[in-house]
């Protein structure tokens, strides 16, 4: 019976496990092997690199560039996104007239395709005719050319960022503000504790757990959400835009270098498994818990 | 006193950020529908017009890649439900060596997600021949760890006595799966499909990469190309292609508005 019972299960699992092992493990594991290659010429087999490809990588000064950006864009948008979001479930769970309005003012860039919220975007940022430098130029300030100049241009994109993901994450604190029980807030306020007190010693601490989930996810998403780039800045001007994954693509599709990107495609791995790894920890200590 | 200067000035900033949130939408209804010359000028008594829907219809093959992202997006869903289901049930009830390292290996997808590993994925697609193709663009998504993963959470709560009374009644795991299991997980099965159904809507990476004529082409990838800087189109036309693409999906937002929230909080709790 037992026996049958594993036949059972394997045939189970045999399309889904088929699938992911030819799209997630096998070229997890290939993209590793190909990064100890150099590509062959004109149709010669990969000539062994040894670690030449790594070596490379660290000499490369856009790849460097790369990281800082991303390392800025995870800073300037990870914390952002999650207090807003934050602030915004605040709202729309308090007693607000029109908070199912307010919810969905906040919600619905979640629903929209990155591509087409930078097309919209594009135009708040053109230098001459965009709707910021209207402003600009009503208040009297000088134009800033948002997505031409490096350092403006992705604080630029980050904004956009913050704009799309904030009103996702704010779901998750909506729902986990609805668990919490609001005798314990009415207590509080009986005892004479002032709001922002039972905020911060009450509810903050019990969306400890939700706050970390977002922070993975928006931490993951700083790293897997490039769409943007594609049409707003193409990683430039000069690299100032350039982030991992798009110099992954750039390099596999525009530079031909599969290997080069390969050994890039590593390190994105490398930094999925400490996020993962992260995640686990915490997972691991949420069951404790129970 | 102070609570309710408090009360007045916090409303006030919600309703104040909702109005930031929705500017970006709102600004493009007004550029599509408005004659190029009033793209900044806000007057209430600028005439409406269609030109713009009519250019971009005329300019892009609109309508081919709103059926290649239906194709795209029915096939990848079809495919998880029936794959997410079969693993998943296995995952929840089925008693077997090796389950737990099984259903790790499965949840490493939730990080490493197709679009990472684009280099290796496209060269597997181009060897298997299915470049440019609705199955190709589809393929590395028809098992999804995060379906499989909510699915065996869900099947975990049915109780155990119904699935020995549904074999007791001579009932073949199939058939137990299909009128047991997915009638209880019905919540489940909507709110996944939701998610999955706006993530593929919306995806640009992948079949950017495996895409290279109108044949498969979705939407998104479309809209890129549509809207490249240097394609040279006008901006209220843009405008309007943005929402013809992004159309279908956000009034099925806004009239299942309800669902959607609760699946997307549905999918995040569990």
């Amino acid at each position: 019976m037992k026996k049958l019972n594993t036949l059972y299960a394997w045939l189970l699992l045999l399309p889904a496990l088929v699938l992911l092992v030819s799209f997630t493990h096998a070229p997890t594991i290939l993209t590793v092997w190909d990064s100890f290659f150099f590509a062959g010429r004109a149709g010669q087999p990969a000539r062994f690199a040894g670690t030449e490809n790594y070596l490379l990588m660290l000499e490369d000064e856009v790849f460097w560039q790369v990281m800082a950006n991303n390392a800025w864009y995870l800073i300037g948008t990870v914390p952002t996104s999650i207090a807003i979001a934050l602030m915004m479930a605040l709202w729309v769970n308090s007693k607000l007239s029109g908070r199912s309005l307010l919810r969905l003012a906040y919600f619905t860039p979640t629903i929209l395709p990155m591509i087409a919220v930078a097309n919209i975007w594009l135009f708040f940022y053109s230098p001459e005719i965009g709707l910021f430098n209207k402003i600009l130029d009503a208040v009297g300030a000088d134009p800033v050319n948002w997505l031409g100049d490096p350092d403006w241009a992705l604080p630029s994109l980050m904004l956009i960022t913050v704009w799309k993901e904030a009103g996702f994450f704010m779901i998750f604190y909506l729902a986990a503000l609805q668990t919490i029980n609001p005798e314990l807030n009415q207590a509080a306020t009986l005892e004479g504790s002032s709001r922002w007190n039972s905020f911060r010693r009450i509810t903050f601490p019990l969306l400890l757990p939700t706050t970390l989930f977002v922070m993975v996810n928006a931490v993951l998403n700083a790293f897997k959400l490039v769409d943007h780039l594609f049409i707003l800045t193409k990683g430039g001007p000069n690299n100032a835009t350039n982030l991992l994954l798009y110099y992954i693509y750039e390099n596999a599709f525009s530079f031909f270098d599969t290997h080069y990107a390969a050994t890039l495609t590593v390190v994105m791995l490398i930094m999925l498994m400490l996020l993962a790894a992260i995640q686990f920890g915490w997972l691991e200590r949420r069951i404790h818990y129970r | 006193m102070y609570r309710s200067i408090f009360n007045i000035v916090s409303g006030t900033s919600a309703w104040v950020l909702g109005a930031l949130w929705l500017l970006p939408l709102i600004y493009a209804f007004w550029a599509a529908f408005h004659p190029a010359e009033y793209a900044t000028r806000f007057a209430l008594d600028a005439p409406l017009t269609l030109e713009h829907f009519y250019t971009a219809w005329e300019q892009a093959p609109f309508p081919r890649y709103m059926l290649n992202t239906l194709l795209i997006t029915g096939l990848i869903l079809g495919f998880q439900l029936v794959l997410c289901t079969l693993a998943g049930y296995a995952l929840a009830r089925i008693q077997f060596t090796g389950r737990g390292i099984v259903f790790a290996l499965i949840l490493l997808q939730l990080m490493v997600m197709p679009e990472i590993l684009i280099v290796e994925n496209y060269q597997t697609l181009a060897d298997l021949n299915m470049l440019d193709t609705h199955l190709g663009v589809g393929l590395p998504y028809l098992a999804s760890a995060f379906g499989i993963f909510l699915l065996r959470q869900t099947f975990k709560t049915v109780p155990q006595e119904l699935e020995d009374a549904a074999l007791i009644e001579g009932c073949s795991r199939l058939q137990l799966i299909w009128k047991v299991y997915v009638p209880l997980a019905k919540p489940t099965y909507l709110a996944y499909s939701l998610v999955s159904v706006s993530y593929h809507w919306n995806n640009f990476l992948w079949p950017l990469v495996v895409t290279n004529t109108e044949n498969s082409r979705p939407l998104t990838v479309g809209l890129a190309i549509f809207g490249a800087p240097e394609s040279g189109v006008e901006w209220p036309v843009i405008c309007a292609g943005t929402l013809i693409a992004v159309g279908p999906l956000l009034a099925l937002f806004l009239i299942f508005q309800r669902q959607f929230v609760q699946s997307f909080m549905h999918t995040g709790i569990k």
